[in-house]
């Protein structure tokens, strides 16, 4: 009978764990396409007279995605501590896909002129106010259900979502750049004519399956008992923000913990990307593929650091890989400069006149040998197993942070400003330190080691390595 | 321990106002250097979402200075 209790119990969660899982996946490969497709979009949408200011204008809208996240955060944070984790999430998933559905039907700039880019900025401000609300649903949730012995086991395989979105989306642009036609150049003009929009357009079917998943599941049991005593938060914003009490825990999460992981986190996978391309000049394929690899060896990473937690409490592995992440960042990435220089290595240089969706300033992009290759493999693995141990633990650290009352919008808030706007700022600060700079190839990796420095002093101070095993409350 | 959490407390203190300052100071002298639309977007984004941010850590060193976090709930229940 108890074996029979425990299988269904496992089976359960399993389900519980796809559910949330498969829809937070989508949420952040639609929220992916629109960075990883920042240059076509560019030149669709905005003025192509200025091509600095067409891609200054995207990146800013590609802040502007980051930037609003908090506010989704609270937004969707309330409504999930008032209604529930499930009808929360549920809509969230709802604004995102069909946001993202409608960014592949605009029409060009060429087309309706200056209604286009607003249109764009419009919903790409409503996908960062989905997302907003979409993990600390989908973490609350997982772990909701979680015993209290592996509650970081289970909510890392919502971790692995985040870095498995950008595996897809980068899978699927680049699948879909090579397929429109059996001539690669041709194919490569078609996407970035139109088939751009596949990306896009195909997330409406991926969407509505997760929908329809997600429909079946039921309400969180912590939750659906405390609205069943009556003892849900009549305001969880002041709760959360205007009670000294709790307050001082939201700040500690995020300058303790969130805003050293955020930054470790989009350096380790987004700024190696835009360093290989645009430092490096590699080749647009190979800077993707190479992601594409590191991020399939080193996401197991994420359960592996999340199920350890569990047994050690997960203030210190956060904090080693931020240390890790402050002491290595900057011979790392040196090397990976050292490796792709022409002068060092033998590499083949190609015209990407014809091919590239990326105009550099020098008309060559650097095609590096199969050993280079997997160096470089090598190396961005090294930094997603950072970024693995700063988030494999982080959804459990603050589930166990906050009572269930207020536990979406106060988990929610610090996670957002410390992956939004810490985080998702790292390339564009890290970018605009090197034009700042330009004696020093690697001086925009100063933001995330002192944002990282910072952090980790705070924490290692600060945080308790004690679980709370008792979320129940 | 107690020492070093209020001492890291007051250094978060002046670290907030610091902050301010070089953000600021930088924001001036780039949108001098390069006067123009994308300057202001870019440096008002920054300045205007990095500025709370700021203030919150002041805040946080206040609560550490005042000895807040002396001792951390160890149960989320106590909140």
């Amino acid at each position: 009978m108890a074996a029979t209790t425990t299988a269904s119990s496992s089976k359960g969660i399993r389900s519980v764990i796809w559910a949330s899982s498969l829809g937070t996946l989508i949420e952040w490969y639609d929220f992916y396409i629109f960075g990883s497709l920042a240059t076509v979009i560019a030149t669709q949408f905005f003025p192509k007279s200025d091509p600095t200011a067409a891609l200054l204008s995207v990146l800013a809208t590609f802040a502007a995605g980051f930037i609003v996240r908090p506010f989704g955060a609270l937004v969707f944070g309330r409504i999930g501590d008032l209604v529930g984790r499930k009808y929360t999430f549920l809509l969230t998933l709802i604004i995102m896909g069909g946001s993202t559905f409608c960014i592949g039907l605009v029409p060009s700039y060429e087309s309706i002129g200056f209604a286009a880019p607003i249109i764009v900025l419009v919903l790409r401000l409503l996908q960062g106010l989905a997302l907003g609300g979409e993990y600390g649903g989908a973490a609350t949730y997982v772990a909701e259900h979680a015993p209290p012995g592996r509650r970081g086991f289970y909510t890392s395989w919502i971790q692995t979502t985040a870095t498995l979105g950008l595996f897809v989306s980068l899978g699927v642009i680049l699948l879909t750049r090579h397929s429109l036609d059996s001539d690669p150049a041709a194919s490569i003009a078609k996407f970035n004519d139109w088939g751009w929009r596949i990306p896009f357009l195909l997330s409406i079917v991926l969407v509505g399956v997760s929908v329809y998943i997600r429909l079946k599941m039921h309400e969180s049991p912590l939750f659906a008992k405390l609205k069943s005593e009556g003892k849900t938060s009549t305001n969880p914003l002041k709760e959360s923000f205007a009670h000294k009490r709790n307050l001082k825990m939201v700040l500690l999460a995020l300058f303790g913990a969130t805003m050293g992981q955020g930054v470790v986190w989009y350096t380790g996978q987004f700024y190696a990307q835009s360093f290989l391309e645009n430092t490096c000049k590699l080749d647009f394929d190979q800077s993707r593929t190479i992601l594409i690899w590191a991020i399939l060896f080193a996401t197991p990473f994420f359960v592996v650091f999340g199920a350890w937690s569990d047994r050690i409490g997960r203030k210190w592995i956060m904090i080693a890989g931020m240390v890790l992440a402050v002491f290595t960042y900057r011979p790392l990435f040196g090397t990976m400069l050292d490796l792709t220089d022409a002068s060092k290595s033998r590499m083949e240089q190609v015209d990407v006149h014809s091919t590239s969706v990326v105009q550099p300033p020098e008309n060559t992009k650097t095609v590096v040998d199969t050993s280079t290759y997997w160096k470089l493999v090598g190396i961005v693995f090294i930094l997603i197993l950072y970024v693995t141990m700063v988030y494999g633990p982080i959804a459990a650290f603050l589930v166990e942070l906050f009572p269930t009352r207020i536990r979406y919008t106060s988990m929610s808030l610090p996670y957002h400003i410390g992956n939004g706007v810490f985080g998702g700022l790292t390339p564009f600060i890290a970018t605009l330190l090197t034009t700042m700079h330009v004696g020093d190839k690697l001086v925009g990796l100063w933001y995330p080691i002192i944002i990282a420095g910072v952090s980790c002093l705070i924490g290692g101070v600060y945080l308790t390595a004690k679980l709370d095993r008792n979320v129940n409350d | 321990m107690q020492l070093i959490k209020r001492t890291l407390g007051l250094v978060c203190m002046m670290l907030g106002p610091l902050a301010i300052w070089y953000l600021v100071s930088t924001a001036s002298s780039e949108i001098a250097r390069k006067p123009g639309t994308d300057t202001w977007i870019q440096w008002g984004v920054f300045v205007g979402v990095f500025l709370p941010i700021a203030i919150g850590l002041v805040l946080f060193g206040y609560y550490a200075l005042r000895g807040e976090y002396d001792r951390l709930p160890s149960r989320s229940d106590e909140l």
